[in-house]
């Protein structure tokens, strides 16, 4: 299956971006890991913003960076926001309500909740109407996604918007799922046209009996690779350094213990 | 302008099953509304203490899943589970290895909350001093609360080694496990899905729902005048999706069209036209390659709060006209939030091949305003044609159109 790329945003510490990222991800400068300010996700309405949790403006915001990319009108473009844990800083202050004697809950951190929150917000910020898939697969959710949002592009011969995204998790729920730093990414999928700088061929393998100790996924900066394994939505740097090196490369990603997808990524120079 | 949509091959539920508060499995789902007998109770789900009814899974508490299962033990695998043991379900999925290997079927799955009732339980029993999670959730929140939990259980069960994944999408989540299962079967991923959902009771969902003033105190009443909010239920559904050429006799059930979209409009009240609604249903009318007039029967959402079914009446309306039969079937099971997709398909198979255009229990008098042909009593009669509805917060829309072959 075959899908250009037209348009990409990236947030993640050091990684303010996906232009300001490129020469980093290509290897050409040093990656130094630095603090994210909130992102602006300025495309949400001022009393949206400020209802919003953390996951929702990193979502919202590289969302907004990669349709930006593109030139598409996002009312035009479905959307797949793939998350292991979602909304897990909601969860901490909901079960912290739960847990006293009134249990007094927010109706609107209720409503905040749910997986689709930030696909939710989108479709709010954008006023758009077409599908939205949220969706989760443990440490293989970018996978997941990658597969839903291409399988949808397929289907439907028109562009699909995929954000992944998961936030560093509030102790205590932490110990439970040890993720420390944020990392939110969004691709623009199409059909592939003349003018496509990024061709992404997909292919769904079975993985070997047992497994291999290395996969050739693991990215050559050391920091780099420890930000990959910390954070579910950071299984797109292979992905990522790919595109920004700009040479044909194949990177393969994890999907389960069984399933292996294999990406095949061309850059075009037409 | 939207693009315009092709026709999809239908795909046939060649297996299927429920587990509601009615009852384990297709049979005694089907029975308790045939007896008009509600599975809706005074709320005494552990020690919540609204003035409510709820739609409990009788049983749950009994049992615990032991050996190769007992990460996952949590009230939302143990009923993920219980689902899985009904009408003949894991044989069907069995036969179905045989005929295609473990790898080429896929697990797609819906559930809202999780296992979040665990971690709920954890908070409860946070150290004192240190307010840390005890241990026993700690090493198990990957098995239980994450959202792939109940997908990674389904699969561990089966024995399938094909793409998973759960979808999560509030209330439409079940619904919309058969649109994805339908794209990686027809994009060739594999040639048969396991789709389904499950979602259990939980202290979010009763407080979050009781704090959004949408819980009824009584039985919840859809399209009544004086409907005044819902009953929240709990539910495990399966299908096991094939080609129609692998597995379609005549009169089989199949997934004829199915249509998604968002409402754009608002997190947790509908769009006040209906626009993200119509949407859906003219989508899963175009899959389908059907004209509304084909239509015999809309499973409607019908939560019973205000305002979904007065914006869901308008929808169904500007689709269809008063002609199809309408009726919601929450009065006897609750609403079963991310399970409802699943439980209303089946439902919606059974009264295919059965006949049988449900009544709306509950619903003493229809509210005069709703210009739909709402069907409080059962109607009997050949029916070929169904469309169930879903929407759910976040604005997020799924229909299914179901028929027969």
């Amino acid at each position: 299956m075959d899908v250009a790329i037209g348009g990409i945003g990236l947030l993640a510490p050091g990684l303010s971006g996906w232009r300001e990222s490129r020469a980093v991800l290509a290897g050409d400068r040093p990656y130094q890991s630095t603090a994210v300010p909130s992102p602006e996700a300025s495309v949400l309405p001022p009393n949206e913003r400020r209802r919003s949790s953390d996951s929702v403006r990193w979502a919202v915001q590289v969302a907004q960076e990669a349709i930006e990319q593109s030139g598409l009108d996002p009312r035009d473009v479905p959307t797949v926001f793939a998350s292991s844990g979602g909304e897990m800083s909601v969860f901490d202050q909901l079960c912290r309500a739960l847990a006293t004697e009134e249990r007094r809950v927010s109706p609107t951190l209720f409503h905040q909740s749910v997986h689709n929150t930030a696909a939710g917000y989108w479709g709010i910020a954008t006023t758009g109407q077409q599908s939205s898939t949220a969706l989760s697969c443990y440490d293989d959710s970018f996978a997941a996604g990658l597969v839903e949002a291409v399988a949808m592009v397929r289907e439907e011969q028109r562009p699909v918007l995929l954000v992944t995204y998961d936030l560093a998790v509030p102790a205590p729920l932490d110990e439970a799922r040890p993720i420390t730093e944020g990392f939110a990414a969004a691709f623009v999928l199409a059909p592939p046209a003349r003018d496509s700088t990024v061709i992404l061929r997909l292919r769904l393998e079975q993985a070997p009996a047992g497994g291999s100790a290395c996969l050739p996924e693991c990215l050559a900066d050391e920091a780099l690779e420890r930000l990959r394994l910390n954070n579910p939505a950071a299984r797109s740097l292979p992905l990522l350094c790919a595109v920004a090196a700009a040479v044909p490369r194949t990177v393969e990603l994890a999907w389960l213990e069984n399933q292996r997808l294999q990406l095949i990524i061309e850059p075009c120079r037409c | 302008m939207p693009p315009s949509i092709d026709p999809m091959t239908p795909l046939v539920l060649s297996a299927y099953t429920l587990v509601t508060a009615n009852g384990r499995g297709t049979g005694a789902v089907l029975d308790a509304i045939l007896a008009r007998r509600s599975g809706l109770k005074p709320c005494d789900f552990e020690d919540v203490t609204l003035k409510t009814y709820i739609g409990r899974v009788a049983g749950l508490e009994d049992f615990s899943l032991d050996h190769d299962l007992r990460p996952f033990d949590c009230r939302n695998n143990r009923l993920a589970w219980l689902g899985l043991q009904q009408d003949g379900f894991t044989v069907a999925v069995a036969e179905a290895k045989q005929r295609y290997g473990a790898h080429r079927i896929a697990v797609v799955m819906g559930t809202s909350t999780s296992g979040i009732l665990e971690t709920e339980h954890a908070y409860r029993a946070r150290d004192p001093r240190t307010g840390a999670l005890p241990a026993w959730y700690v090493s198990r929140y990957r098995y239980t609360h994450n959202m792939f939990s109940v997908g990674h259980f389904v699969r561990t069960c089966l024995g399938l080694e094909g793409p998973a994944m759960v979808v999560s999408t509030a209330c439409s989540s079940s619904a919309k496990v058969f649109a994805t299962a339908a794209r990686l079967m027809r994009a060739g991923l594999c040639d048969a899905a396991v789709v389904g959902g499950a979602d259990s009771l939980c202290h979010t969902t009763l407080y979050g729902f009781s704090a959004l003033q949408l819980l009824s105190s009584d039985p919840c009443r859809p399209c009544d005048e004086d409907r005044d909010g819902l009953s929240l239920g709990e539910a495990a559904g399966y299908a096991l999706l094939e080609r129609v050429e692998r597995a379609g006799g005549r009169g089989a059930v199949a997934l004829l069209g199915y249509g998604e979209s968002t409402d754009g409009y608002h997190m947790s009240h509908p769009h006040p036209e209906g626009a993200g609604a119509v949407r859906a249903i003219r989508d899963s009318l175009a899959r389908a390659g059907i004209r509304p007039e084909a239509v015999e029967y809309v499973n409607l959402h019908g939560t019973a709060t205000r305002a979904n079914d007065e914006v869901e009446d308008k929808a169904v309306y500007s689709v269809f006209g008063a002609r199809p039969a309408c009726s919601s079937t929450k009065g006897w099971t609750g609403h079963t939030l991310g399970a409802a997709g699943v439980t209303e398909a089946i439902i919606s198979a059974l009264c295919l091949t059965k006949g049988l255009i449900p009544g709306t229990l509950n619903c003493r008098r229809v509210d005069p305003a709703l210009q739909c042909r709402v069907v409080r009593d059962h109607q009997f009669g050949a029916l070929s044609c169904v469309v169930s509805n879903i929407f759910g917060f976040g604005g997020n829309n799924c229909s299914l159109v179901l028929g027969k072959l």
